[in-house]
């Protein structure tokens, strides 16, 4: 019977689910278990309705495998598309609450639980699902081999989507750890944990079956962030719940302990997710989409491991000048400064690997993203290790200069690059010529591009005022501005950033129109960007 | 694809290094030159960075490093250059009278620098960043005083607050809430209406006013003063003004006398420490309503 396991698997689910409510120690668990029954209700539905009984044999030899396993990253790039939308609309109305605080409606929809749903959408969901879709890719074709496990990665892909879903209607309804990056509670971790350790079984699995000799090192990537991410995630969460029924859970570390555990866990979850396993996508995408050879092989050696091997030190240099003893802030900064080349080393690899092809940059906006995302990994890797200098960081730190960095960093790089890779993967894995419209594209490119230069400069001039303004002493010593000034002196560009936000969101937008219609089958007529004269025939 | 296949790429002239995924080959260029020795020139950096300032965990305690530095020990010293700046201006605001310090131009110029961070810090709270205070919250620009607004009182009330039990010296006062058997509704109607006859306001009923004027007599101007001017030593507020600190309406006005709201304002002796309070006192007298 066709799915009949999972039916059933998602009837017990669901039946604990319904325990869960009933037995719950507080109502924001309750409440929580709740939404967990009606998603396993509906996805139960749906797979009973999908059900198909025939006999013992049959049915499997229907559908028996072959060639790479697309299903699920045909999902998987269905999903970037839609939380990436979800996630910078998100983002703009949490600017917009800073810049308008009428904005901010009790108490669902205040700052304080939009702001974690923001940059989780963004990083879990849009990232997570660029990750995801984009690894299975790769290994399958790098690998020449299917994925392994059968339909493991279609549970992974499905679990992470509720996880998604349990960590953003938790932090709607107040449920948190309160931790940087790493909110939902107990009960969420342990499940993306389960999560996390089926993606290592099913990338793993594919890497050791290859038809290929060697490991391309697009798979390092993938491999160093899927490992990293699981012991950080376990590390960082560690915890003890309040009730085994309830939603409320308490670190298993205190004071400088746990700031220092948070941020060695926040600094890495850039530094591996939104990192290496974006150098993995980076170093498949760059040399397809430009037909060129990887610059250097040596180079992807030596500033691999010197970036693995460096990046995990350099956490303290998020709570510099603070109760973290100071020797600890001393290595946190002099590893981050050492993590500036093999920062670069990917840079480098990137686009370089352009030479020979620099001309295809005036006709394919899709390579023209892939491009300005590495340019933006350079700049923010630079800004970086100089905002962890000490006395850089003592001006930049609490204020909108990091806000400022890890959106140049996050729009520009990972955005960027994402967005490449769906627009890259949609025609191929849905069989289309090409895509709806290149020129939309184009309007994509220029609408993130603009924003992500009004974002990052606006939020470079209010971080660095900022800075400023609460370090201005007058001539007996004394504090020039009180705090509330500083923020009074924000608002032009909390509203200029709003707009920044709106260019990206525009961006998103048109990209979901132009994947919808690919998708569909469409194509739009339209002139070649290479300037010739004739259109294109829509087909 | 074989495990060999190395070519010499045309564009670059480099070799491949043979293997292929998917289609992509890897040149085997060198490492560039300036990325390795600026790499080296980091790690160099942070090899001499490291021994300078404190770094290493040993067993029981980090290494200090030769310089000595360490973030609480740069931090008491800006404090202590701050303080052995003004320790002489500081030691004199409070050997001097605080009018004597008011009318020294050095002495002055110090306390509104530094009364100003402070207040900014401490009173913007409650009296607003401008000072202009707001519902319950004195205005602290105009000339209204409820304790006095000379240089002395006003450095009284900062002192030891309104209302603050902590202090002895704090002072307090209490209006009796008139709608707890002292009054009726319709004469408290009446006194609210002779009140606002009394600050100028447009009244409504006349004749309720002229009824309101006895029962005032005999129930508030032995503290609000005859024609409601107010007493500052019984915090008596001024009515024959248009500042309401709970509002002008005959409602507003209605509501006080019924059950008045008193506000509390802590005393700053203990926290902020006299030479502080004295430059707050210079600062807020300055500040446009000082009498």
């Amino acid at each position: 019977m066709r799915h009949g396991n999972t039916v059933i698997a998602l009837a017990v689910a669901t039946f604990l689910s319904i325990l869960g409510i009933a037995f719950a120690a507080d109502r924001a668990f309750e409440a929580h278990m709740w939404v967990l029954t009606g998603v396993l209700v509906i996805t139960m539905l749906i797979m009973m309705g999908k059900t198909q009984v025939a006999p013992a044999g049959r049915l499997a030899a229907e559908v028996k495998p072959t060639g790479y396993k697309d299903d699920v990253i045909r999902w998987g790039v269905i999903a970037i598309v839609f939380w990436g939308v979800i996630g910078f609309l998100v983002g703009v109305v949490a600017a917009a609450q800073l810049a308008w605080p009428a904005l901010n409606i009790e108490p669902w929809f205040n700052f304080g639980r939009v702001r974690p749903l923001h940059t989780s959408a963004v990083v879990f969901a849009f990232g997570g699902n660029a990750l995801l879709a984009t690894s299975f890719f790769i290994v399958q074709r790098t690998c020449r081999a299917r994925l392994w496990g059968g339909e493991l990665a279609t549970f992974v892909f499905w679990g992470y989507q509720l996880f998604i879903v349990l960590a953003a209607t938790g932090y709607l309804l107040g449920i948190t750890e309160g931790r940087e990056y790493a909110e939902p509670e107990w009960y969420v971790d342990l499940f993306l944990t389960v999560v996390w350790v089926a993606y290592l079984a099913v990338f793993v699995g594919t890497i050791v079956k290859r038809s290929e000799p060697h490991i391309y090192v697009a798979n390092w990537f993938f491999l160093a962030f899927i490992i990293t991410v699981a012991m950080l995630h376990v590390v960082n969460n560690l915890s003890l719940p309040v009730s085994l029924l309830g939603a409320k859970s308490y670190s298993l570390f205190a004071g400088v302990q746990d700031a220092l555990t948070q941020w060695w866990y926040g600094h890495n979850a850039v530094g591996f997710f939104l990192t290496a396993g974006f150098l993995g996508m980076m170093y498949y995408f760059i040399p397809k989409q430009a037909e060129r050879p990887v610059y250097s092989y040596r180079l992807s050696i030596i500033h691999f491991w010197s970036l693995i091997f460096l990046y995990i030190w350099a956490g303290p240099h998020h709570l510099h000048y603070t109760a973290l003893p100071d020797w600890a802030q001393t290595l946190g900064m002099v590893f981050s400064i050492m993590l500036w080349m093999p920062s670069w080393g990917g840079m480098i690899n990137g686009l370089m690997t352009l030479s020979g092809a620099w001309d295809k940059l005036r006709t394919d906006p899709i390579l023209r993203m892939l491009v300005v995302s590495v340019a933006f990994y350079g700049m923010s890797t630079f800004e970086g290790p100089m905002m962890s200098i000490k006395t850089v960081n003592s001006l930049s730190h609490y204020t909108d200069w990091t806000i400022g960095h890890v959106h140049s960093g996050a729009l520009g790089w990972v955005g960027m690059i994402s967005f490449g890779a769906v627009y890259y993967l949609v025609p191929k894995l849905w069989q289309r010529d090409r895509l709806y419209s290149l020129q939309l594209v184009n309007y994509h490119f220029w609408l993130a591009t603009l924003g992500i230069v009004v974002y990052a400069a606006v939020m470079w001039v209010s971080g660095i005022m900022q800075g400023l303004m609460w370090r201005e002493y007058d001539a007996e010593g004394y504090l020039v501005y009180s705090f509330v000034e500083s923020t009074a002196a924000m608002y032009p560009y909390y509203v200029m950033r709003v707009f920044g936000g709106l260019l990206y969101l525009a961006g998103g937008v048109i990209m979901a129109w132009n994947v919808f219609k690919t998708i569909r089958g469409d194509l739009r007529s339209e002139a070649s960007m290479d300037g010739a004269a004739e259109p294109i025939p829509a087909e | 694809m074989s495990d060999d296949q190395r070519r010499v790429d045309e564009i670059s002239g480099t070799e491949t290094t043979g293997h292929s995924w998917d289609g992509i080959e890897e040149l085997n260029t060198p490492l560039p030159r300036w990325w390795l020795w600026t790499f080296y020139a980091c790690i160099a950096f942070s090899a001499v960075y490291v021994v300078l300032f404190p770094a290493i965990p040993l067993v029981n305690e980090a290494t200090q490093g030769v310089l000595g530095w360490s973030s609480r020990g740069n931090l008491s010293e800006e404090l202590d250059e701050v303080a052995a700046t003004n320790l002489e201006r500081t030691e004199l605001l409070q050997a001097v009278s605080i009018e004597d310090a008011a009318a020294d131009p050095s002495l002055r110029a110090f306390a509104i620098a530094g009364g100003r961070a402070a207040f900014q810090v401490n009173c913007v709270q409650c009296h607003g960043s401008g000072a202009a205070g707001g519902a319950g919250y004195p205005n602290l620009n105009d000339d209204d005083w409820l304790w006095g607004g000379s240089l002395a009182q006003i450095e009284e009330t900062l002192l030891y607050g309104i209302r603050h039990d902590q202090y002895d010296f704090t002072r307090w006062s209490e209006m009796p809430a008139f709608g707890a058997g002292i009054l009726t509704r319709a004469e408290i109607s009446d006194v609210a209406w002779h009140v606002l006859d009394l600050a100028g306001l447009d009244v409504d009923d006349v004749e309720a006013a002229a009824r309101g004027a006895t029962l005032y007599y005999d129930q508030c101007a032995s503290c609000h003063g005859d024609i409601g001017e107010g007493m500052d030593d019984l915090g008596a507020p001024t009515l024959n003004d248009a500042i309401w600190l709970f509002g002008d309406t005959h409602a507003d006005i209605a509501k006080q006398i019924t059950a008045p709201r008193h506000g509390v304002m802590p005393g700053w002796q203990d926290r902020l420490g006299e030479a502080t309070v004295r430059q707050l006192a210079i600062y807020v007298h300055g500040l446009g309503g000082g009498e």
